[in-house]
């Protein structure tokens, strides 16, 4: 907890510094741009949250949701007046069969989740391009009633909250409340901190295992449906590509550490804010096209850096 | 060095000869050894990574250490030093980007690949910070390394046989390297035993960024330009070559040989591809699909062998 | 262990019987000209590879498109040498970048393989390429987009540029025309606030679009001369609701344009999001660069500057400085026309 209030100090430090320099980061139109960048990274950020949390790694993700984006896009096309739900449940149900493939290669064949998922990471990129023969998703194969999920929302004190934040949010609070309430959610933090003890004690660590790949597609596959939703158009090149590592910047801002066993779902969201919050300002302070890379990377190593030094003072 | 990394050499003879056999043009000595030039920096920073991974860590930065560096080498090339100025100065700024990374995770006790993530971001950053949107041109006696040949083998391809030599015997006949495997197979096993592990991780670290420097001026030379958005992704392929060539993500585990053999292994896929004419899209997918199988045979290998 | 060891062995063995000598080296792929564009999955270059497939019919050669997985700056090399290696007759690219590649087009060319760029030339470095064959008169894109958006905002207001990389040949010296337009007294009372760069990816098109409507409230309107940067320029324009006549708009509203193709701006055309926008037809680019391989390849023609060559369907076409030949007009797509186009 007291992690999580050291990462909303980062965020607050870092938007009061933003504010000071442009007055205009506060404005509806810049808090909204900060609300829009979030919900795909936090829907795809909590499977990676199950998956680290056991001591994995879903490298795959950003292939994964470009291969999902294109698939309900094809389906779009074929029938426009498919409703929005089948759309969800389409992109959702691609994901659970790509991640069954990470799933059974990890959990059955047992092969390091990092080597299968750079591997998948490949491999479902290049399926992208062949079920869409190289064609990008145009916008007009995309109906409104998908993309008016990004524009319209729910209206607090002049910002909009769109549906696609609705969702996340709503996704948030269900991983939230498996990962307390369940014994699945109890099982995932007890295998991942010491998966010897956790067997001993009787947790079926290959279900747990497989579990987290498979949900971790199923989220990922949402996003890509969610991605047609945001950007009206989904390109099989570029479509989450070197989305993972946001991802993972993500959760791991957040706190979990990638040997497995920690990890909030709260600490995630507040990773999520802050990387949200650096792109924006990095285009809202109009920082140099050529320095925003380093800046970027310099503000995740601070973070990260401070964050090592804190828990270690702790730790002491 | 026990067992020979069976799996990809098998695997390696099988793709030489069914490219040979089906593949027209394939099987062109002076084709394959040009072609060869363009996966030298991936193989260098492949063996740097096997090293990484031994002790149990990983490098995602060492393709933004190498832009950096080739960046950094090629502006002071422009300001009037010379090769021998531009060769040491390249493995000094690779070696200590590779060191900070080295630091951090020793020092502070930052997961790796978080650190890497970071400074993957930060160094590529740096380049493009460093060079604006502009690329340099390498001066005309520097260019071409990829070109001259001898006995009839390009210098890069000679220049990695030997580094390999080298990272072998580091990694498999000396103190250093047993102390890297003791790392990467129990990090507190062999704290109680004494042995520096802040050292050893360092050290492994500041090597791959010495490769990074390396595979700069390689880089630098064959292209004759340098740019801050060269070598993007190289990372991923270095890390996919040092595990199909047998070095366990886990720690503990890899092979210097099984590393170099993987390297001809990707190199022989790809360019059997390529001169098949195979669409990028197919070549992504079967690379991909390659990579879980090799590593799904070795496992499958280790187990029967465990079992017997 | 050791049986299996066994066991491999004999198969490396068989299966090294079972090859015979190398298959010939047929000439199969003498009268092919490969296009290497940017990166796969780009509909601006699929409309490209119809040109050339147009041309292929009629001039009798095979065609083959092989893109890189990625549009990285040197994920062409290994593709050029590739078919270097195959021995195709002619090699037409797209370049990823406008050094990187020389010394891997220079060896093609020595080894007799007739060298030319499509839509992204070598620029500064045209000596290691035969010709480029460029969209349409570069001196022309930046004043008539300029105009087109000057045009539907009376000649008065502030407006802004979302390009590509901050480093892409082409789209500078669009903007370098816009820039040296705006001298023109009738733009006097407009102002270019802004020059941002997206980077040609959804996400940072879209976060710089809307830094852009947050720091300039009273901006008037949007280049993006890039068809990433226009479709997600309109899809942040659209979510806002400030486009004119938009659902949120307070007075005029932000007017945008760009470069796109038409198939990609439909949707927004229909909902008056974007009211017109221009390009020209790639296609034309790979129907005259075929045309010119072809002919250059058999010895037929050599390019100079200042040469005007008939190309059939395309009229005179002239070769200007570093022998740069500029493709079909440029063309304003809106609401009436939108739909006789399909690419």
């Amino acid at each position: 907890m007291l992690r999580n209030l050291y990462a909303l100090g980062f965020v607050v430090v870092l938007c009061l510094a933003v504010g000071l320099k442009e007055p205009r980061f506060f404005q509806p139109m810049s808090i909204e741009s900060v609300l829009l960048w979030m919900p795909l990274i936090t829907v795809v950020a909590m499977g990676q949250l199950l998956v680290i949390a056991t001591g994995g790694i879903d490298i795959s993700v950003g292939s994964l949701l470009g291969f999902c984006g294109i698939a309900v896009g094809l389906v779009l096309k074929s029938d426009p007046h498919l409703p929005v739900v089948f759309a969800f449940a389409y992109g959702a149900g691609f994901g659970i069969a790509l991640g069954f493939i990470n799933a059974a290669l990890i959990a059955w064949a047992r092969v390091s989740p990092l080597i299968v998922t750079i591997g998948t990471l490949a491999a479902f990129r290049g399926l992208a391009f062949m079920v869409s023969k190289g064609d990008q998703i145009d916008s007009s194969m995309v109906p409104d009633s998908l993309t008016s999920l990004a524009n319209h929302g729910i209206k607090i004190a002049g910002v909009n909250l769109s549906w696609l934040l609705v969702i996340a949010l709503v996704i948030s609070l269900v991983t939230a409340l498996v990962l307390r309430y369940t014994a699945f959610g109890r099982n995932v933090y007890a295998f991942g901190s010491n998966p010897a003890a956790a067997r001993l004690r009787g947790i079926p660590g290959k279900a747990i295992t497989f579990w987290v790949y498979v949900i971790s597609g199923a989220l990922a596959g949402l996003a890509g449906t969610m991605y047609a939703a945001r950007f009206g158009f989904v390109n099989p090149l570029s479509a989450g590509q070197n989305f993972e590592l946001t991802v993972i910047a993500a959760v791991a801002i957040g706190g979990a550490k990638l040997t497995g066993g920690t990890g909030s779902v709260l600490g995630v969201l507040l990773g999520c804010l802050l990387l949200s919050c650096i792109n924006v300002a990095l285009s809202v302070l109009g920082i140099d096209s050529n320095w925003q890379m380093l800046a970027y990377g310099v503000v995740i190593l601070v973070a990260i850096v401070i964050d090592g030094i804190v828990q270690r003072r702790r730790a002491a | 060095m026990k067992r020979l990394p069976l799996v990809p050499l098998v695997l390696l003879v099988i793709a030489v000869f069914v490219a040979a056999r089906y593949v027209p043009h394939f099987f062109d000595a002076r084709y394959l050894l040009d072609t060869s030039t363009l996966y030298i920096e991936v193989g260098l920073l492949a063996l740097g990574s096997t090293l990484v991974i031994v002790t149990g860590n990983i490098d995602l930065s060492v393709g933004s250490n190498l832009v950096l560096s080739a960046c950094l080498t090629a502006m002071l090339m422009r300001s009037g030093y010379g090769t021998f100025a531009a060769v040491t100065f390249s493995c000094v700024v690779g070696t200590v980007l590779g060191a900070i990374n080295g630091l951090m995770v020793a020092k502070l006790r930052l997961p790796s690949f978080l650190v890497t993530l970071g400074t993957m971001a930060a160094y590529r950053g740096a380049a493009q910070a460093a060079m604006g949107a502009k690329s340099i041109a390498l001066p005309d006696g520097f260019k071409g390394i990829d070109q001259s040949l001898v006995f009839g083998v390009p210098w890069p391809l000679v220049i990695f046989l030997a580094i390999a030599v080298v990272s072998g015997v580091l990694l498999h006949r000396t103190v250093f390297g047993r102390w890297a495997f003791a790392l990467g197979t129990n990090e507190s096993a062999s704290q109680y035993s004494g042995l520096p592990n802040d050292w050893t991780k360092i050290a492994v670290f500041a090597y791959t960024g010495l490769m990074a420097g390396i595979g700069a001026l390689l880089m630098d030379s064959r292209l004759a330009v340098a740019r801050h958005d060269l070598a993007r992704g190289i990372e991923l392929d270095a890390i996919t070559v040092a595990v199909v060539g047998g070095a366990a993500i886990t720690g503990g585990k890899g092979s210097i040989l099984g590393t170099a053999i993987a390297l001809f292994l990707l190199m022989t896929v790809r360019t059997a591809m390529g001169v098949a004419n195979v669409k990028a899209e197919y070549q992504l997918t079967a690379i991909g699909a390659l990579l879980v199988v090799t590593v799904l045979a070795s496992e499958f290998r280790r187990k029967s062998a465990a079992d017997e | 262990m050791r049986t299996r060891n066994i066991a491999l062995y004999l198969s490396i063995a068989a299966i090294a019987a079972a090859c015979g000598p190398a298959p010939e080296a047929g000439g199969g792929a003498a009268n092919t000209i490969v296009f290497i564009p940017k990166s796969t999955g780009n509909p601006y270059f699929k409309r490209v590879d119809t040109g050339f497939e147009n041309a292929s019919k009629d001039l009798g050669f095979s065609f083959d498109s092989q893109a890189p997985a990625t549009a990285d700056a040197t994920s062409q090399l290994s593709v050029i040498k590739d078919q270097v290696q195959r021995g195709v007759a002619a090699i037409v690219i797209s370049a990823n970048s406008p050094d990187a590649l020389n010394q891997a087009l220079d060896q093609a060319r020595d080894k007799g393989v007739v060298v030319a760029t499509v839509d992204s030339d070598l620029t500064g470095n045209e000596s290691h390429r035969d010709f480029g064959v460029l969209p349409t008169d570069f001196s022309q894109i930046g004043p008539s987009q300029l105009e087109l958006l000057a045009k539907s905002i009376n000649y008065e207001g502030d407006f802004a540029i979302l390009s590509a990389t901050s480093d892409a040949p082409n789209q500078n010296a669009w903007i370098a025309g816009m820039k040296e337009e705006m001298k023109d007294a009738k733009y006097a009372k407009m102002h270019l606030v802004a020059v941002v760069y997206g980077d040609d990816e959804p996400q940072k098109s879209s976060t710089e679009a809307e830094g852009l409507l947050t720091k300039y409230p009273s901006l008037r309107g949007i280049i993006s001369p890039t068809s990433v940067g226009l479709a997600a320029a309109a899809q942040v324009l659209e979510n806002a609701g400030v486009y004119p006549g938009g659902p949120n708009t307070k007075g005029p509203g932000v007017v945008l344009t760009g470069l796109s193709t038409p198939n990609q701006m439909k949707k927004a055309v229909d909902k008056g999001v974007v009211a017109s926008f221009q390009l020209w037809d790639p296609a034309d680019m790979g129907e005259i660069a075929a045309y010119l391989a072809m002919q250059v390849k058999d010895k037929k023609l050599t390019l100079k500057p200042g040469d005007e060559i008939d190309v059939p369907g395309h009229g005179k076409v002239k070769v200007g400085e570093n022998n740069v030949i500029f493709a079909g007009p440029l063309v304003t797509f809106d609401k009436d026309n939108i739909g006789n186009y399909d690419f």
